[in-house]
């Protein structure tokens, strides 16, 4: 059997069971991660797994099952499962069940990567970071540390309208720390960024980072952090660096903007969202400079695919448009209920696991000055970079963030590094308080967001660039 | 199998730790199942070490591991820090695996959801039943042999008016113990009783935490706080031998003592058994893995994780300050044991969940995170009005530092697990004084 033809029994178990609609995901996924802590490598690690996801709506009520059995038995079992799933949950029923219209279709789907990431051979990975981590610790840092990590993944789905689609999407990335540990506290400086960087590419990409050539500077910097002077407390003007607006975006605007949420799919744990459908089209989400896109076929980020787990095609559009709310993250079925034309915004983290609404590329088109420009035209404010915590209320409005550096910047120019910043605020507010966007780009991987009970783990890509926003609350502290 | 590696790997150190999870979680939102998933999955994870290399992959089938490891040792980097092997030892049980709960069916949950929905009065509701099968052995090259096995059953759910949410949650080994009935309505006396909540400006407050608020302080401080690795290297608050909380805090890891849903052994083979982190106040323990006890010169406690952030706690428990189940109260306290606790406040906060909490240091420990599902203002021994969600920003330890805990609840109460073989039972707790930092204004 091809992996289409176990996907394809159990659709068809499924039907038989009394489905009405049923798709399956046949999943092939090969990881690799190497840890290095001061100059030595730790472990590798190699998983490799595959298994058959399968689900079934019968009536209106949906089931899922899933089998790491990938025998043909096992798919018939899978399918008829799903379907007996399904009909235990019509017990407790809710609305009827209605998809957005899809065409059938019959495609693949491989993601760009020069350099396989798993065919490179594991002593250049580890001397890559056994060397960085090693610089880095010589440097000062009291603990170095550096990853890569990379992810091989093919996937075949089938639905019962007649999709069969098989993809092939290989991700990597990594990225270096250095902590400095004081009598009270701990710094910590990192590169590229706070989880590193990461996209749908190959080793090349880890190969431009550049790892080596920046583990003196962040041990200099986290050294430094110890004595530098507290971030003050109050409202300023505030510059974030293209990383942590990367992280704002994702928490505050891509997280907000998923159609699950705001029906209230994801209520329990990970929350709801502030927006109301009947807004959508006239809601103000920000200043006019805010125009974020929603774009999964952004070559290289890490939310990119060629079609989501319900077979939608990858297609870009926009969220936010000249600061007004315009466009969702959406599934078939959830699309559906909004009376909204689509979906595609579907998928999960593996083959045992439901595909749900989930960010692919949420980022920032581009504005028109540089963080140069932006430093310059500011009097009197603070300039922060680089994540260090990040927390937000289950309506996605109250946000406080932290991060590693930050630094003075007075009459256009910087000045004293500055400890343990934070800045929190209200979503809206903050958003519209931007008056100056660089065109400094840079699609940002996040390779751990979390969503769903229990917790799925998903990749998701942020355009973004260093901003400036007005008379925002910061020095917040324990 | 660990014959197949000797024989192919010959000289090599080698364990194998295999998993069997069984999972049903039955999901439901605007008071309807809305996901309804059952996965079966089974994974084995073969380390070897052998000239001074290590490699750790999981995968199906033993052969492909085997040829795996044998390709992937010849290029592997040199690991200077291998802690070697778990010796031969005797582990403290099978654990606690309740085989009504490893056969439950999606009809089984979905009858306790029906029941929640049901005794929700009509307020929307949302949150999961789940129950979980979880089974693993484990053998090595020294010759440790380890089976065992667990079930935890969940149930987590919100019922919601307009202006606000209640929340109840039980995780127990039993699902017989899950009584949908009874968390639907605790869930809606405290949604009604939170209903249009008023703004209350930031600053410091006297709280009671109910056990879910403490339950997230436990996690914090399994990660954190306990964190061998973490210890050794300077990164955490605990200094073990040290007083560093108040002495009505005694803190254990009891994965497979009465009650306990972890497995009796980690994913290294080392016997998992009754563990005492705090003893009235004093740091008594943390937690370890093998390459973690190296390093800090002290004895893995079977506490291996694959997460990254070294040893992990598996199942926390707080003890309460008395024995025997509380009683129901019909109002915002979850019950009698919070309310007795509530009645000694002069002035403070009854806080049902602290949630996405995020560390700002760790050493310190410095969390900021937000109440959410009811949050009250306790005036002169009553619950007097709801209140809107407040920021925080707080150290754990110091919120739990000597003089700083006022009250413990009586009973520790099951929490579910934010993650597989990790549970918790804590009690309510008063403390004198915790840092909100913000409201729905910023």
């Amino acid at each position: 059997m091809s992996d289409f033809d176990e996907a394809q029994v159990a659709v068809e178990a499924a039907l038989a069971a009394g489905a009405r609609y049923a798709d399956a995901r046949v999943m092939h996924r090969r990881y690799e991660s190497m840890h290095a802590r001061n100059g030595e490598i730790q472990e590798l690690t190699q998983r490799e797994d595959a298994g058959l996801g399968v689900r079934a709506l019968v009536g209106d009520s949906w089931g899922f099952y899933a089998i790491s059995d990938l025998t043909d038995i096992a798919a018939r079992k899978a399918g008829r499962s799903a379907a007996e799933i399904a009909e235990a949950s019509a017990t407790v029923a809710g609305r009827p069940v209605e998809f957005t219209p899809a065409a059938a279709t019959i495609d693949s789907w491989a993601s760009g990567c020069e350099i396989d990431p798993l065919a490179v051979p594991l002593s250049d990975k580890g001397d890559l970071l056994a060397g960085a981590t090693k610089t880095a610790h010589a440097a000062g840092a009291d603990l170095a540390e550096g990853v890569y990590q990379a992810w091989d993944t093919r996937k075949w789905f089938v639905s019962s309208e007649g999709h069969r689609i098989d993809q092939h999407i290989r991700e990597c990335g990594g990225g270096i720390w250095a902590t400095a540990i004081g009598d009270g506290e701990t710094q910590r400086r990192s590169y590229p960024s706070h989880r590193g960087q990461y996209g749908t590419r190959g080793w090349e990409l880890v190969t431009e980072l550049d790892l080596a050539a920046h583990a003196e500077r962040i041990a200099d910097e986290s050294r430094a952090l110890l004595s530098a002077p507290l971030c003050p407390a109050g409202e300023t003007t505030l510059i974030l660096g293209g990383e942590q607006l990367a992280l704002q975006i994702h928490e505050s605007i891509g997280h907000a903007i998923e159609l699950d949420r705001i029906l209230g799919w994801e209520a329990a744990f990970a929350g709801t969202s502030w927006l109301d459908l009947t807004e959508l089209g006239a809601l103000r989400y920000g200043s006019d400079l805010l125009n974020v896109v929603i774009d999964p076929t952004l070559p290289g980020a890490l939310g990119s695919f060629g079609y989501d787990d319900e077979g939608s095609p990858a297609v870009r559009r926009d969220a936010v448009r000249n600061g007004i709310w315009t466009g969702v993250l959406a599934g078939r079925d959830s699309a559906a209920v909004a009376g909204l034309p689509y979906g595609g915004s579907v998928r999960a983290d593996g083959w045992q696991s439901l595909p749900m609404v989930r960010m692919t590329n949420v980022g920032l088109e581009p504005g028109p000055h540089t963080l140069d420009e932006i430093i310059e035209a500011t009097d009197d404010g603070i300039l922060m970079e680089t994540n260090r915590s990040w927390s937000i209320d289950d309506k996605r409005l109250n946000f406080q963030f932290g991060t590693e550096v930050g630094y003075e910047v007075k009459r256009g120019r910087l000045g004293r590094l500055l400890r343990n910043p934070t800045y929190t605020g209200i979503g809206p507010v903050f958003w519209g308080s931007m008056d100056m966007l660089s065109s400094e780009i840079v699609a940002y991987g996040t390779p751990n967001c979390g969503k769903g009970q229990p917790a799925q783990i998903g990749h998701t890509g942020h355009p973004a660039a260093p901003a400036r926003f007005q008379n925002v609350r910061v020095g917040v502290r324990g | 199998m660990i014959e197949q590696v000797r024989n192919a790997l010959p000289g090599a150190e080698a364990e194998i730790f295999t998993e069997r999870v069984a999972r049903g979680l039955t999901r439901f939102a605007n008071s309807a199942i809305h996901q309804n998933i059952t996965t079966e999955t089974t994974s084995v994870r073969l380390r070897v070490h052998r000239d001074g290399r290590t490699v750790a992959l999981t995968g199906r089938d033993p052969e492909t591991l085997i040829a795996r490891a044998r390709a992937a040792l010849e290029a592997a980097p040199a690991d200077r820090a291998w802690p070697g092997l778990t010796a031969p030892a005797a582990l403290p049980g099978e654990g606690n695996l309740d085989e009504e709960t490893a056969t439950a069916t999606p009809a089984d949950r979905a009858a306790r959801v029906r029941d929640f929905v049901r005794a929700a009065g009509g307020l929307e509701t949302a949150g999961y039943v789940s129950t979980t099968v979880h089974r693993a052995t484990y053998e090595n090259t020294l010759g440790q042999v380890a089976a065992g096995g667990t079930t935890e059953a969940a149930l987590d759910g919100i019922a919601r008016t307009g202006t606000s949410d209640g929340v109840s949650r039980l995780a127990s080994v039993r699902l017989a113990d899950l009584d949908g009935a009874r968390l639907g309505a605790r869930a809606a006396v405290k949604a009604r009783a939170s209903a249009h909540p008023e703004a209350l400006p930031p600053g410091r407050y006297e709280v009671v935490l109910e056990p879910t608020a403490v339950a997230d302080v436990l996690n914090c401080l399994a990660i954190f706080g306990f964190n061998g690795r973490m210890v050794a290297e300077g990164m955490s608050f605990a200094t073990p031998g040290a007083d560093q909380l108040d002495p009505a805090i005694t803190l254990l890891d009891d994965p497979a003592g009465p009650g306990g849903i972890g497995l009796p052994f980690d994913a290294e083979g080392t016997p998992r058994d009754t563990l005492t982190l705090v003893d009235r106040g004093t740091i008594r323990g943390v937690l370890h893995d093998r390459r973690t006890a190296a390093l800090a010169g002290a004895v893995s406690t079977g506490h291996y994780s694959d997460a990254g952030f070294g040893a992990l706690g598996s199942c926390l428990h707080l003890l309460g300050s008395g024995a025997g189940p509380a009683d129901e109260v019909d109002g915002p306290e979850a019950d009698s044991h919070v309310s007795a606790l509530v009645r000694d406040v002069e002035r403070g906060l009854l806080v049902t969940d602290n949630w996405y909490t995020r560390v700002l240091d760790p050493k310190t420990l410095v969390m900021t995170g937000l109440t959410r599902n009811g949050l009250w203002l306790i005036e002169d021994g009553q619950v007097t009005r709801p209140v809107q969600n407040l920021r925080f920003t707080q150290s754990y330890p110091r919120a739990l530092a000597p003089g700083a805990v006022l009250g413990v609840g009586a009973t520790a109460v099951g929490q579910p697990a934010t993650r597989l073989d990790l549970g918790f039972r804590a009690p309510a707790l008063r403390l004198a004084s915790w840092n909100y930092t913000g409201n729905a204004a910023g």
